[in-house]
């Protein structure tokens, strides 16, 4: 007899809640698995702490904060300086970027540039931005800026360059012309790109915040991370990491659910 | 076959039109010496082989490119950029995707800053003209193809253009779809007597909708028919199976397709 079989569509059977779910188990397993090791002492309580010690160490710093600032300071602290280079970032990457990716002799005036600082590690110039801007926050937020301009410059020059031909034509043969021909047609156009590279800008200043926060600052949460190393206080030490990430989680969830709002038509 | 005498005032007139590309070793011919006037409410239709240099003239006329030799006058004035004067309809709808279909309608009308209540009006019109009076609010990727395509003619249609130009837009649309395209294109041509240019490779849709009938050979690209339809309907709608049927309808399809076969045939 030959098998009956339902009809479906191969590969794309389950829905995302299914795929969600087995998400979730997997990050429990591996919080089990960290409690059973703190537990039984597998390792050392100095390199992994028992989850309820990481616990209390939250709900200490939460409550008490840490080196006479609270936690939601040291984390507004963090995030004013990432969101002040991002609006900047924004701005001029984008505005630039566009203007590159259009005009082949501006692009040629900024691409060596770009393509010389880029590749560099942020530390290598960060000592000379001190040197600069001072030990405040000002030499933090222009690290932050460099590190992020360079992915989101990038994606701009390359998106506006890549436009479809016959969608600016079809936009001149409308009327439009000059700098309308830019806001109203070009740019649009990029948007679903710009939000992605501002996905990537994100991440990348997110990265070199800890850096950033290295050198003479008595505030935020990567210079908390490294302060508490100082003391091997590893309790601390997983808690804001676990803190940094839930935040990072955050802000690209919602990058990602402004691009979905913004290009609908994009496939994602 | 007769010459359509031109009006003077309002038409569109390509004078000397030539265009050569410098090869390594050579220079290649894709247009040479071509004269042509267009009445204000004409409906020209162009066949040719690829590579006839239809394309390129529609390019011409549009101003997105530059003939190497002589003008393309608009009711007397040169034109040598792309504007709303001659709108340009392209075989892939070619809407701003971000933009719903009646802000797509209103694109043109906005570059023209003309006031608010005229856009709306224009917009409304334009839109019931196509036949999307309910789809207004759609974003373009909702919409079907033959839909899309509709939403663009009346994109073009709304800035009043004097001429239309119209690259294949319906070759990419099913069988169906086209045949009530060109019942749609036929209607809007009754009703808004609009010059329409009209490049396709499909003898039966030139002789259905055409009044006049261009035809171009390659090496170099030049006109090699001009004449009036005869079996044109000036007025009213008509079956287009009928007029398939008809004994002059299927001796001219015949005729023309073995000119175009000799454009393509011999290369010199």
């Amino acid at each position: 007899m030959i098998a009956q079989r339902k009809p479906h569509r191969r590969g794309k059977e389950k829905g995302n809640a299914f795929y969600l779910g087995i998400s979730g188990l997997s990050v429990l397993a591996a919080l089990f698995l960290w409690w059973l090791a703190a537990r039984n002492a597998w390792v050392n309580p100095l390199f992994l702490p028992s989850p309820s010690d990481v616990w209390a160490a939250f709900a200490d710093i939460a409550k008490e904060g840490y080196k006479g600032s609270t936690l939601l300071a040291h984390i507004g602290a963090s995030m004013r300086r990432i969101f002040i280079a991002l609006a900047y970032i924004f701005v001029t990457a984008i505005t630039l970027g566009i203007l590159c990716g259009r005009v082949r002799w501006i692009r040629a005036i900024f691409d060596p540039f770009v393509e010389f600082y880029r590749p560099l590690p942020p530390l290598a110039y960060y000592s000379l931005l001190v040197l600069w801007f001072g030990i405040q926050d000002t030499s933090k937020i222009v690290l932050l800026f460099l590190s992020g301009f360079a992915p989101l410059f990038i994606t701009a020059v390359h998106s506006s360059s890549s436009v479809p031909i016959d969608r600016i034509n079809g936009a001149k043969s409308l009327g439009a012309k000059g700098w309308r021909l830019y806001v109203y047609v070009i740019l649009p156009s990029c948007l679903p790109d710009l939000l992605t590279g501002l996905r990537t800008a994100v991440g990348v200043t997110y990265a070199t915040l800890v850096a950033a926060e290295m050198i003479a600052a008595v505030s935020g949460i990567g210079w908390m991370v490294l302060d508490a190393s100082k003391y091997l206080r590893s309790d601390i030490i997983y808690a804001a990491i676990i803190v940094m990430g839930i935040i990072a989680i955050l802000i690209d969830t919602a990058l990602r659910l402004l691009i979905r709002r913004v290009s609908p038509w994009v496939e994602h | 076959m007769t010459m359509i005498a031109t009006a003077e005032s309002g038409g569109i007139a390509l004078n000397g039109i030539s265009l050569t590309y410098n090869r390594k070793r050579s220079t290649v011919s894709a247009l040479q010496g071509i004269e042509l006037d267009l009445a204000p409410d004409d409906f020209v239709c162009v066949l040719g082989p690829s590579g006839c240099g239809k394309s390129s003239l529609l390019n011409i006329v549009a101003g997105y490119l530059e003939p190497t030799e002589g003008t393309v006058l608009i009711n007397g004035n040169e034109h040598t950029e792309p504007n709303a004067q001659v709108g340009v309809v392209f075989q892939h709808a070619n809407l701003f995707p971000w933009l719903n279909i009646a802000k797509n309608i209103e694109f043109g009308v906005k570059m023209a800053k003309l006031p608010r209540a005229e856009r709306k009006r224009r917009v409304n019109f334009y839109l019931d003209l196509v036949g999307l009076g309910q789809a207004g609010a759609l974003l373009p990727h909702q919409l079907s193809g033959g839909m899309k395509q509709r939403a663009a003619i009346a994109r073009t249609l709304a800035t009043e253009p004097r001429i239309v130009l119209m690259d294949e837009p319906f070759s990419a649309l099913d069988a169906l779809t086209r045949e009530s395209m060109q019942m749609h294109l036929r209607r809007i041509w009754l009703q808004t007597r609009k010059c329409i240019f009209f490049i396709t490779h499909d003898v039966d849709e030139a002789l259905l909708l055409g009044r006049r009938i261009l035809i171009m050979h390659p090496n170099p690209g030049r006109i090699v028919q001009d004449f009036v339809n005869p079996v044109f309907v000036p007025e009213g709608e008509f079956s287009f199976s009928d007029a398939r049927g008809g004994q002059a309808f299927a001796e001219l399809r015949a005729l023309l397709i073995s000119q175009i076969a000799n454009g393509s045939g011999n290369g010199s």
